[in-house]
């Protein structure tokens, strides 16, 4: 196997407007994605997820240390990065197939074969039938199909995606959950999976990395056995639920030393 | 056109017509009763027999055409010159930075008190005309067009940018259609601003040439409030048709957003 993506000592810090010191969002992530893998990156709110997949995508850049793609440093975004945000962000100006296809058109493919290609991947995430609808005449699920669809279609090595279910009623993003693991499989796709919800990470993920808060650090990396993609009910089995609670236990544990620190500052505060 | 005359049909809502019939009917008693001097005020029946001298006349048509042609050129230039400002605006914090004090302020004076300069300067033919009609124009569209540029969500900019769109592609495929409700609620507004400026021009820059303002100031001049009252009808029916037909062009544009 081969390394895809790595993380290496990543740093994110912002400038606050309220305090003097600027604010860690990320802090010596390290983390390396191997080519085909699927990776899932869980951890509570505010940890710097969504900063960690701007940084993934280009969107913005590390403070410290560096990202590579293929053994380069990633200097912005590209067509090489595909990106599922969690508000699904389809223009609704357009067709689904529109919104597939204008991806297509930036990567300069010709417009017959965007047609085609386009209609393909809609068939791909389910949604064959429904390519002249506009985005207000599709649930929520069906909206993030589409997403799915545009970010496949012009074949990027590596999917990012943002929290994609998290929109979603609980029924829908199962079997949004198992269809992106058979597309995943057909696809041979690397991707990286950002979500808050321990379930989702341990069923999808091949690896789940867990993130702690203030600063963000990955603070774990746990492998999820290779049976349990086999595809059965595998929330049902043991095991499951001990990775379950093991992650949980991580969060948790991370959940009371911040509010701990919380309470610190406030008494530290209250002395001075 | 005959589906467009249907589909207003099927819509037209008959309680709309209460209250002009009342105004029509309070009108011509008052008439008959001889409780107005019929020379200020005449029958509506006099007033359609004046409409109907008025229609065979032939400076009717070309004065109707002259008022349309320096509406739709002031509308077409202070559309055009509105929906590139509020563009550069919108997207150049460093330009809205120089800008948009200046024309702010400027926007707190009058279009109409510009009439003595545009007549000092430019005179009163066409040309001075359309400029104030431009001028008019200008303002909705430009502050409209603004906000619509200024709201496109961040995730739309976002998805460009992962996309890698090129500068056209920014234009046409995301600036534009993203901003398209709000700039067309600026340019139907720019219409209706057009529309009055257009028969404030051929008031305020009269030079008795052709135009529906000259039909009314005609009216006054010979003391025929009939042809006035006629002249008042045809602005405001033109003036419906022009926003009628600029809420079709919206909603057919717009479809994408739903009921």
């Amino acid at each position: 196997m081969t390394v895809k993506l790595s993380l290496q000592n990543v740093r994110k810090t912002f400038r606050s407007r309220h305090a003097d010191e600027a604010f860690v969002a990320l802090d010596d992530v390290t983390l390396d994605v191997e080519d085909g893998e699927f990776m899932v990156v869980v951890g509570p709110s505010g940890c710097g997820k969504t900063t960690l997949l701007d940084l993934l995508a280009g969107l913005t850049r590390p403070t410290g240390g560096q990202i590579l793609l293929d053994g380069k440093p990633v200097a912005g975004p590209s067509l090489d990065r595909g990106v599922v945000f969690q508000q699904y962000a389809l223009f609704p100006w357009l067709t689904a197939q529109g919104n597939v296809e204008f991806g297509l058109e930036a990567k300069g493919a010709p417009s017959a074969e965007r047609r085609e290609t386009a209609r393909r991947f809609l068939g791909l995430v389910g949604l064959a039938g429904f390519e002249s609808h506009h985005p207000h005449e599709l649930s929520g699920g069906m909206k993030q199909r589409v997403a799915i669809a545009r970010s496949l279609a012009y074949d990027p090595e590596v999917l990012l995606m943002d929290e994609p279910f998290a929109a979603l009623d609980a029924q829908t993003r199962e079997t949004l959950q198992c269809e992106l693991l058979r597309i995943w499989r057909v696809s041979g796709k690397t991707i990286v999976f950002i979500t808050h919800g321990i379930d989702e990470a341990v069923f999808l993920g091949q690896r789940v990395a867990v993130m702690s808060s203030r600063p963000g650090r990955v603070e774990r990396v746990i492998d999820i056995p290779p049976e349990f993609k086999a595809g059965e009910d595998i929330r049902a089995h043991p095991e499951f639920g001990r990775l379950r609670h093991e992650i949980w236990r991580l969060l948790h544990e991370d959940g009371e030393r911040a509010r701990e620190d919380e309470r610190d500052a406030r008494r530290l505060a209250v002395a001075a | 056109m005959i589906a467009a005359v249907k589909s207003a049909a099927r819509r037209f809502d008959p309680r709309a017509l209460a209250l002009p019939l009342a105004f029509l009917a309070v009108w011509e008693i008052a008439y008959l009763r001889a409780w107005v001097d019929p020379r200020l005020i005449p029958s509506p029946s006099g007033v359609v027999q004046t409409a109907w001298n008025s229609l065979a006349d032939e400076a009717f048509f070309p004065g109707l055409w002259a008022s349309l042609y320096r509406d739709l050129a002031g509308f077409a230039i202070g559309g055009l010159l509105g929906v590139a400002s509020g563009v550069a605006l919108g997207l150049s914090r460093r330009l809205d930075a120089a800008f948009n004090p200046t024309l702010n302020a400027l926007k707190q004076i009058s279009l109409f008190a510009w009439l003595p300069l545009i007549s000092t300067w430019f005179g009163y033919d066409d040309g001075a005309k359309i400029l104030f009609i431009a001028a008019s124009a200008f303002y909705p569209v430009a502050v409209n067009t603004f906000e619509g540029v200024r709201g496109i969500p961040k995730t739309h900019i976002e998805v460009a940018r992962v996309f890698r769109f090129s500068k056209a592609q920014w234009v046409f495929r995301l600036l534009l259609p993203a901003a398209a409700p709000k700039i067309l609620v600026g340019l139907q507004l720019g219409l209706v601003f057009a529309w009055l400026a257009t028969i404030g021009s051929e008031f305020l820059l009269a030079n008795w040439g052709s135009g529906l303002g000259n039909l009314i100031i005609h009216g006054r001049e010979a003391l025929d409030v009939g042809l006035v009252i006629w002249g008042l009808v045809v602005v405001g029916l033109v003036g419906s048709l022009l926003d009628h037909l600029a809420q079709r062009a919206e909603n057919r544009l717009l479809r994408w957003r739903g009921a």
